[in-house]
């Protein structure tokens, strides 16, 4: 009972998305599988199914975010739920409620599911074990942690590329360190049957004893790119940069910036992913996030289809 | 209990068809059995709109109960709805609520100009006001019996009967 995955019920079904470490590769693939099927309702002329009507969703942003809230927001919209979207930094907690009232107030509000965005690792976990059963957490993002429906659409957009997971080296760039996406992209490629996950970035950029998860490590693009299938970029975070892990962005641009010149080491057909916002030259050169094997695009698509199969997923099993 | 023949019931329901179709009909089956049905009918009949397939699990009036477990394959519906008379294929028809969803589902893809209702077997339990215009053949059953509809390897259809999961 105390070593159960936070994430699953008695009977093993998803009652909330927290992390995609641990969640077993059947329930990765139901979820991938699932968004397959929504991806033909966002296609339609009416891009609306009656699924979660009523349902009352709660998009708790704690930590400014655009993208992500919008898709959150759209997808819980095109199953008809009632979305309520709070932004806390200007709300009750600059008042100085307390996380946990905060979601109080929400549930007795009859909230039937949170989607939560904090600046702290373990917010989301934190909700999940309080609320009352029959409310569903979905994490979206907690500090350095972990970003689960981020690296469900990055699976989700390697497989609608490259068909499959068992043949591909896949070589995740940039700041490691402090990258919730990392970790869950680590996660869910090791689960999925990846055979080679690379992590290509600087020494200040990587946290100590990475390779413990199961990734080989290069700190120079060159060897790194070679032979890969997906180049998954990651944002410099700049605001998280509380040390000086680097001289300058120009500086990184030059060692780890991708341009058309260091793609050409990877395969031929290989793909081009970046969770976003861009920060375009520094990490990524323009004519490569723009460029013909670039589908940054795609994911931000796939994106909605995706939130909603784990809505979908999460509101049907109920406790 | 002898169940008939699928074959002979699918043959005699094609004819009833062909015996009325004095409509350009767009078919549509449901998924899984009425897409088996749909499909032969759409080669029977010589139809020239490409074949419809509705998956009509976001549109259940149990998905709270149910949730979303099985695979569900998308729905296609690869001509234009609006102004289309559509004959909606299905294997079993029973309470009714499956074609209340699969309406539903198509009325998002547009206003049909009308739309009927073909199935094989018509086991009468209606909790909805919804009728058949074409059936194969009305049986009788009891209500913890499942019935459905299955294709063999060799391309043949049979009918099946077996209970009902109590966990559902």
């Amino acid at each position: 009972m105390i070593n159960r995955n936070p994430q699953l019920n008695e009977n093993g079904a998803l009652q909330h998305l927290l992390t995609t470490e641990g969640l077993p590769l059947s329930m990765l693939l139901h979820i991938l599988d699932s968004a397959e099927s929504f991806v033909g309702v966002t296609e339609r002329d009416v891009k609306k199914i009656p699924l979660l009507r009523g349902k009352s969703i709660f998009n708790l942003f704690f930590e400014s975010s655009t993208r992500t809230r919008t898709t959150f927001e759209i997808a819980a919209k095109r199953l008809s739920a009632d979305v309520i979207n709070l932004n806390i930094a200007v709300s009750a907690q600059s008042k100085g409620e307390a996380l946990l009232d905060t979601v109080d107030n929400l549930s007795a509000m009859n909230a039937d599911m949170f989607v939560v965005r904090h600046a702290q690792s373990g917010a989301a976990h934190l909700i999940a074990k309080h609320v009352r059963s029959g409310i569903h957490v979905i994490n979206a993002g907690d500090g350095s942690h972990a970003h689960p429906t981020q690296a469900l659409l990055d699976m989700f957009t390697i497989r609608r590329y490259k068909h499959d997971f068992h043949n591909l080296r896949v070589a995740i760039i940039g700041d490691i360190l402090h990258s919730r996406v990392a970790r869950s992209q680590i996660h869910a490629l090791t689960t999925l049957g990846v055979p080679e996950v690379r992590v290509i970035a600087p020494k200040t950029l990587l946290p100590k004893m990475v390779e413990r998860l199961g990734v080989h490590v290069y700190h120079d693009m060159a060897k790194g790119l070679k032979d890969v299938d997906v180049l998954m970029m990651l944002r410099l975070q700049n605001e998280r940069m509380k040390g000086a892990n680097l001289p300058s962005a120009e500086e990184y641009f030059k060692y780890y910036g991708l341009t058309a010149e260091k793609l050409s080491l990877a395969r031929r057909d290989a793909i081009v992913m970046h969770p976003g916002p861009m920060n375009r030259g520094v990490e990524i050169d323009s004519a490569v996030a723009d460029g013909k094997q670039s589908v940054i695009l795609p994911q931000v698509t796939f994106g909605i289809a995706v939130r909603m199969a784990v809505m979908s997923i999460l509101t049907g099993n109920q406790a | 209990m002898q169940l008939p023949d699928a074959e002979k019931v699918f043959n005699s329901l094609a004819r009833k068809i062909q015996a009325d179709a004095n409509k350009d009909y767009a078919l549509v089956g449901i998924r899984t059995g009425g897409v088996w049905l749909a499909e032969r009918l759409h080669q029977e009949l010589a139809i020239t709109k490409p074949l419809g397939i509705l998956s009509v699990a976001f549109y259940r009036d149990d998905f709270d109960k149910i949730g979303l477990h099985t695979q569900i394959k998308p729905t296609e519906i690869p001509f234009e709805v609006e102004g289309a008379h559509i004959l909606l294929v299905d294997d079993v028809l029973n309470t009714g609520r499956t074609v209340r969803a699969a309406i539903n589902e198509l009325f998002d893809y547009g206003r049909p100009a009308s739309i009927v209702l073909a199935t094989l077997v018509d086991r009468g339990g209606r909790e909805l006001p919804i009728a058949a215009k074409y059936i194969g053949i009305e049986l009788e059953l009891p209500d913890e019996k499942m019935l459905a509809v299955k294709l063999g390897e060799s391309g043949k259809l049979s009918l099946n009967l077996y209970v009902k999961n109590s966990t559902e």
